[in-house]
């Protein structure tokens, strides 16, 4: 017992850094992976065939292989193939290499969620601001917007919180976040090694961020409740 | 006021409205009847520019919307048919916009209305088809024949010359009926232009001025209400109706 509240104050200490850097990666993800899905969802529609097909082709690939593969590659595949290591060294390379797997894998998905959502809304709709004089752009704004929006909160919901446990694989690559944090205590770090509790304790972190994501987007998706 | 000649449009090479000429005079009511599938919407809907034609001249209030198949720029497109309401079978009221602001909206972006003006002619629409107290409704929270009626009032607020209907109230049951075909007698008696396609035999021959009977996609009967319907193509059809 003594021990254990000799090392608390070094594990939280580290676990807290650790953290920091999986928030940081899980909303670099969020921030670029939103607006990036839009632009993948538009392109996915386009009425320019060969544009949709390759859109649609790279949506499937991404959404089709795991992460951890395409961390691995995005990683490594420039160093040890083209000879050209982009992402540079260090803790800063990694984050930017981790930051632009998430960003690309998260893209697809959300990009299939918008696509989902623009075509839930009924023609009609489009239509009534059509007969009332409305400009493409107008019925864009003012119609559709908000009908997405609320079509797409609930599915969004569920792939923030599955980003959140997530942003773990970017371990693969030696990103220093929460789970690398936990595991140094196992191999032996400041003194403490051999433990296996702080890693189970990452999982509090994890779940404490997550219920708080959950109340906040359960307020969204309430608050789009004032209509059907 | 609307003078539509030789209209043809044709959907994966079936003819839906083959040479259709229309006109339709300031004050008249117009019913249009016929078989569903004969092309009475599709026909409503190329005056709307819902869909556009493969032939054909429209002109409304002297202005060429597509003149011998060719249309004119879309924003003079927008302008002409700013002329022309229309009321949908299932109303397509915006579900995340209060009844109110379903009239104001196109009042102020379109129009440009002051908010204000915007808004009190829009209870000044919703006095007249009743439902002046549900403003603050959203259209979920209304009935069918309620939410006809805003949508009706909506298109109302932009001062339509000609206001088209494409059976109104084919989506409602007979109570809810009678309340909307209320308001449509009620803007007959004021002298509005409109068009309406209808199921209904009985308020066609009531309220229009003229009735107009479509067959495969062309008009087979035009006349004066009694007229039509004494004719034998229209009593074969409406004999099957009822
Ligand atoms: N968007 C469309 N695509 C293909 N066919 C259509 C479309 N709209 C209407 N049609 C066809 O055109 C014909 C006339 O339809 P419509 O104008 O809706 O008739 P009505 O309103 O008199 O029942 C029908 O055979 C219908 O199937
Ligand atoms: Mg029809």
């Amino acid at each position: 017992m003594e021990l254990f509240l000799q090392q608390m104050p070094i594990v939280i200490n580290s676990l807290n850094v650790g953290f920091l850097q999986t928030l940081r990666l899980f909303f670099v993800t969020l921030l670029g992976a939103a607006p990036l899905g839009l632009v993948i969802a538009f392109g996915s529609m386009s009425k320019f065939k060969p544009l949709s097909i390759v859109t649609r082709v790279i949506v499937w690939i991404v959404r089709g292989s795991p992460l951890m593969i395409q961390l691995l590659i995005i990683y490594y595949f420039p160093g040890l193939v083209l000879h050209n290591p982009i992402w540079g060294g260090g803790e800063s390379g990694r984050f930017l290499a981790a930051s632009a797997a998430f960003i690309i894998n998260y893209a697809c998905y959300f990009s299939e969620i918008y696509r989902g959502g623009i075509q839930s809304v009924p023609v009609g709709q489009i239509e009534a601001g059509k007969v009332l004089g409305m400009t493409k752009g107008q019925i864009f704004w003012r119609i559709k917007l908000m009908q997405v929006v609320k079509a797409i909160v609930p599915p969004m919901s569920n792939e923030i919180i599955t980003l959140v446990k997530d942003t773990s694989l970017a371990r693969i690559i030696a990103l220093q976040e929460i789970i690398w944090a936990g595991q140094a205590f196992m191999k032996g770090s400041q003194g403490i090694s051999g433990a296996i509790w702080p890693m189970f304790f990452t999982g509090v972190y994890y779940l404490i961020f997550n219920g708080v994501l959950t109340l906040l987007l359960g307020w969204v998706e309430k608050k789009l409740n004032y209509y059907r | 006021m609307l003078n539509a000649n030789h209209l043809k449009k044709s959907f994966d090479g079936l003819g839906v409205l083959r040479d259709i000429s229309l006109q339709v005079n300031e004050g008249e009511v117009v019913a249009i009847i016929g078989k569903s599938g004969s092309g009475k919407s599709t026909l409503l809907r190329c005056l709307n520019n819902l869909e556009q034609v493969d032939g054909g001249t429209i002109e409304i209030d002297g202005q060429a919307l597509v003149k011998d198949g060719v249309y004119c720029p879309a924003r003079e497109q927008r302008a002409i048919c700013l002329k022309m309401g229309y009321v949908f079978q299932n109303f397509n009221l915006f579900p995340h916009m209060n009844v109110l602001r379903n009239l104001t909206e196109a009042q102020v972006c379109v129009l440009k209305r002051d908010k204000e003006k915007a808004a009190a002619y829009a209870r000044e629409l919703l006095k007249k088809v009743g439902l002046a107290d549900r403003e603050a409704a959203y259209p979920y929270q209304l009935s069918g024949g309620q939410q006809q009626r805003v949508a009706i009032a909506r298109a109302l607020a932009l001062d339509p010359e000609i206001l088209c209907f494409d059976e109104p109230t084919s989506a409602l049951d007979p109570l809810l009926t009678q309340e909307v075909l209320g308001v449509i007698r009620a803007l007959s008696k004021e002298k509005r232009t409109m068009i309406v396609v209808t199921h209904e035999m009985n308020f066609a021959r009531e309220v229009a001025d003229r009735v107009v009977f479509m067959e495969e996609g062309v008009i087979v009967a035009e006349g004066a209400p009694q007229e039509v319907f004494d004719s034998e193509k229209v009593k074969a059809f409406t004999g099957l109706g009822d």
